[in-house]
């Protein structure tokens, strides 16, 4: 046993002896990203220097070493991007024909997975995710989004039967520090294949693999101005979004930022989509493949450690099976592996910043001081970085602030329900809906869920499971407006009689 | 069991005396196994088989399990002890209808010493062969150490009369097997006759006396997990000390996702019942690669406990060369080619 795991309480170890067997540390060589000293803006096709001459430093949070300076924009910065992306919308892009803009799409997509095992390591070292999250789950998602919305850019005519569409404009995209090229390409790939040119504002913990980007935009020779990035604070997102010349604003993060947005434009004619926070209810019935629930439940919760929107942060569990099921749970939390982001081997990376660590934090003190039932797993935590144990409360109550707020981290709620209508007031009694999970063999019971499961997402016997073609989104406080899909291109165009 | 002892020393065909006894060491296998089997559904007998819950499998969640952990890598000084620990397993398996005297003698001596050049090898756990062969294997280890298993019941297919099943079992035994390796009946599993199935293990079990059983399954002809995870806890009640995937006849044999569908059968018999029971994949591993992943499933399933020959083995007949392959390139710092490994 390595650092990083302890072990199940079922595997005896009283009784038993212990055995030679270590996993290696498979460390990911990070010599393949060649990280620039300092990055400035991405504007009109051009590396610039914020007017601000401002800059801030990104770090590593799995080592709190810092990676790389980057431009601290401010309005001007933000003044010159949406100009420049309004000059290409209607001198260039907003006019090419779709099959134009599909050939760029495409050579976007297919440059991405050329330089997949790049922007993985980029995106570990910048987010502290685990390395086989960034590069089994996140940058072939990327390269997904591009190939699916390259496909529909040449098809626009036939995408709404009877009606026509017409681009939106310039589109302002903010998104978060969870999955910062996986939102970049769910932003930036929908826009582009329907005509509109973007100014995107990456999230200031994690801009490096939004700024790699632009290197696949000029290696792919899109037009300057089409896609713009601009980095820096809060502030110059607000800024963005007010701006009198942006059409469209399109926004990941939390639900109070959400809000904000909204009070900001307020009164304008903007589209907007907002994807916000999440509480999803995870459902175990007492028929379900146990064994496999217990994987769905570990990966819905403790994937890219719990800072998930959609992450299966309660778990209802039927109470005829509550038992067996958190004996499991508990045995399987044993083993996952916490440590180095970028070691093969690792389950559990880093938490991205020391705010958000500070905040799982004091909401783990939270739980314990409302009375639920703590555990955490033995493992050995890395001394320097931002770590913290896979956590699961039982005895929790609907009430508890755990079972209410959102932790955005690894830390699990156990709720237990007795019937299926039960099931259904607990995983509805949120103010949040972005996502469920039903575990069941019944699919007559799934079909039924589904209905009623206020949520935009609900996954039937798997959890975290995305794709291009399926739309994404939620219900009441966790935003509106759909991603991915048909859906997801109808929110940047304008739909016209024929 | 001091009966399982007697019915061994007796000739099979002193037919009255064998009955009696057998009747009484079937008794005590059956009671026990009804223990187990109310053990297993915490509740009354009668009811208990009725409400009890044997639990599905969801195939998608055990595929992708068993494929993120075949991606593990083990630090170098495991990766040695662990091939150390697959050669300790490895029932190494003969069974061919060409197989003569010359053939199992020379399979023995392989595995009393699977590598004559370097002798820090150890012996493998046991040779496999068919009843007909036992005596021959039983002579070429003797004072090895070595367990000889003999597959019976009618192997492969198990299509023969239970007379016969309990016949050859106990010839196999007199001609000095130390392990059996039966096969279930396919056919009543399949046609949904569960109770068929468990008292024949009853009854092989009981003809077996000390004897190690091991269950053979046949995953590759039960189709789906489901049904491996059914015919596992069947097996485990009915008194199997071992379960095993297949007989190396059909195609799939032994895979990663059956093998965890297997272990985690076994891992829920274990906290239901306190019965340890060991686990036999066979057929289909032939890499060293490929056995250490098996090793990884099973140490993230059963943990430590579970990593011994006493219960697990690996049944195999190529896999053995290219264990010694990787060990002596592990010792010499480069691969030595084929023609310096004994086919035998």
């Amino acid at each position: 046993m390595g650092p990083g795991t302890s072990s199940p309480s079922s595997w005896g170890f009283g009784d038993g002896q212990a055995v030679p067997w270590e996993y290696a540390p498979a460390p990911e060589a990070r010599d393949i990203v060649k990280l620039q000293a300092r990055y400035g803006l991405f504007i009109g096709g051009k590396e610039v220097a914020p007017r601000t001459g401002q800059w801030f430093t990104t770090i590593d949070p799995s080592t709190e070493e810092p990676l790389a300076e980057v431009a601290r924009a401010g309005l001007e910065d933000v003044e010159h991007a949406v100009g420049t992306a309004r000059r290409a919308y209607r001198r260039s892009w907003g006019e090419l024909p779709g099959r134009e803009r599909a050939k760029y799409l495409f050579r976007i997509a297919r440059i991405l997975q050329e330089r997949s095992r790049e922007f993985a390591v980029l995106e570990t070292l910048d987010t502290g995710k685990p390395i086989k999250e960034s590069r089994d789950v996140d940058v072939p998602l990327v390269a997904a989004h591009f190939w699916y919305y390259a496909g529909w850019a040449d098809k626009l005519e036939y995408a709404f039967p009877g009606r026509t569409t017409r681009p939106l404009g310039v589109a302002a995209q903010i998104i978060p520090w969870n999955f910062p090229l996986l939102m970049l390409a769910w932003k930036i790939a929908p826009a582009l294949a329907a005509g509109n040119t973007v100014v995107l504002k990456p999230a200031s913990s994690t801009p490096l693999s939004a700024l790699l980007f632009a290197d696949v935009c000029r290696q792919a020779d899109l037009p300057p101005g089409v896609v713009n990035i601009v980095t820096g604070p809060g502030e110059i997102g607000l800024g963005l979004v007010k701006h009198p010349d942006v059409d469209k604003v399109a926004f990941t993060g939390s639900t109070a930022v959400g809000k904000e947005i909204g009070r900001a434009i307020a009164g304008t004619d903007k589209a907007i989509t907002l994807e916000l926070g999440g509480k999803a209810a995870n459902i175990v019935f007492d028929d379900a493949p146990l064994d496999q629930a217990v994987e769905g439940i570990v990966n819905g919760i403790f994937f890219n450690q719990g800072e998930v929107c959609c992450a299966g942060s309660r778990l209802l569990v039927q109470e005829s099976i509550a038992e067996p099921l958190i004996d499991k749970l508990k045995d399987r939390l044993a083993t996952l592996r916490v440590g180095d982001p970028l070691d093969k081997n690792t389950d559990v990376g880093a938490i991205n910043n020391a705010a958000q660590l500070a905040k799982i934090e004091e909401l783990i003190e939270a739980g314990v001081a409302e009375g639920a039932d703590l555990y955490q797993p033995a493992c050995e935590l890395p001394s320097r970085g931002y770590f913290v144990r896979p956590t699961l409360f039982t005895n929790v109550a609907q009430s508890h602030r755990i079972a209410q707020e959102e932790i955005f981290g690894p830390v699990l709620s156990v709720l237990t329900f007795r019937t299926p209508d039960e099931a259904v007031e607990k995983a509805n009694n949120t103010p949040y809906g972005l996502s469920a999970g039903v575990w069941t063999e019944k699919g007559s019971r799934i079909l039924k869920m589904v209905k009623q499961l206020r949520a935009g997402v609900v996954w039937a016997n798997t959890f975290n499971r995305f794709d291009p073609t399926s739309p994404f989104g939620g219900y009441k406080e966790s935003g509106f407006g759909r991603e991915g899909g048909l859906p997801g291109l109808l929110a940047y165009v304008r739909l016209e009689d024929r | 069991m001091s009966s399982g002892v007697v019915i061994r020393s007796r000739s099979m065909y002193d037919a009255s005396v064998t009955s009696t006894l057998d009747g009484i060491a079937r008794e005590q296998a059956e009671t026990r196994a009804h223990e187990l089997v109310r053990a297993w559904d915490g509740r009354a007998v009668g009811l208990g088989g009725l409400l009890g819950r044997i639990g599905s499998v969801d195939q998608v969640g055990i595929e992708e399990r068993a494929a993120s952990l075949a991606k593990r890598s083990i630090k170098r000084e495991s990766k040695r002890w662990a091939l150390d620990l697959v050669i300790r397993m490895i029932d190494l398996t003969t069974l061919e209808g060409k197989d003569t005297t010359g053939k199992i003698h020379a399979l023995c001596q392989k595995a009393r010493r699977p590598d004559p050049s370097d002798p820090t090898i150890p012996s493998v756990a046991a040779v496999c062969v068919y009843p007909a062969r036992v005596a021959d294997a039983r002579e070429a280890l003797a004072g090895s150490g070595i367990h000889v298993a003999s597959v019976a019941t009618g192997f492969p297919s198990g299509q023969t009369f239970l007379e016969l099943k309990l016949l050859e079992t106990r010839a196999a035994l007199d001609a000095g097997a130390d392990e059996i390796d039966m096969v279930i009946d396919r056919g009543a599993f399949l046609a949904g006759d569960y109770a068929a199935v468990f008292d024949e293990i009853v009854a092989v079990k009981a003809a077996a006396g000390e004897a190690h059983l091991k269950v053979i399954l046949e995953t590759g002809e039960l189709g789906t997990y489901d049904d491996v995870r059914r015919a596992s806890i069947l097996a485990m009640a009915a008194g199997a000390d071992f379960i095993k995937t297949s007989t190396g006849k059909v195609t799939p044999a032994a895979t990663l996702p059956v093998t965890l569908v297997m272990l985690e059968a076994i891992r829920d018999f274990e906290r239901r019942t306190g019965r340890a029971v060991g686990m036999k994949p066979a057929g289909g591993i032939r890499t060293s690669k490929e056995a250490i992943a098996y090793l990884t499933v099973l140490y993230e399933t059963l943990g430590p406990r579970w990593m011994t020959p006493d219960r697990f083995r690996v049944g195999a007949s190529t896999l053995l060369n290219d264990v010694l392959m990787q060990l002596r390139k592990e010792r010499d710092g480069r691969y030595s080619g084929s023609d310096y490994f004994t086919l035998d």
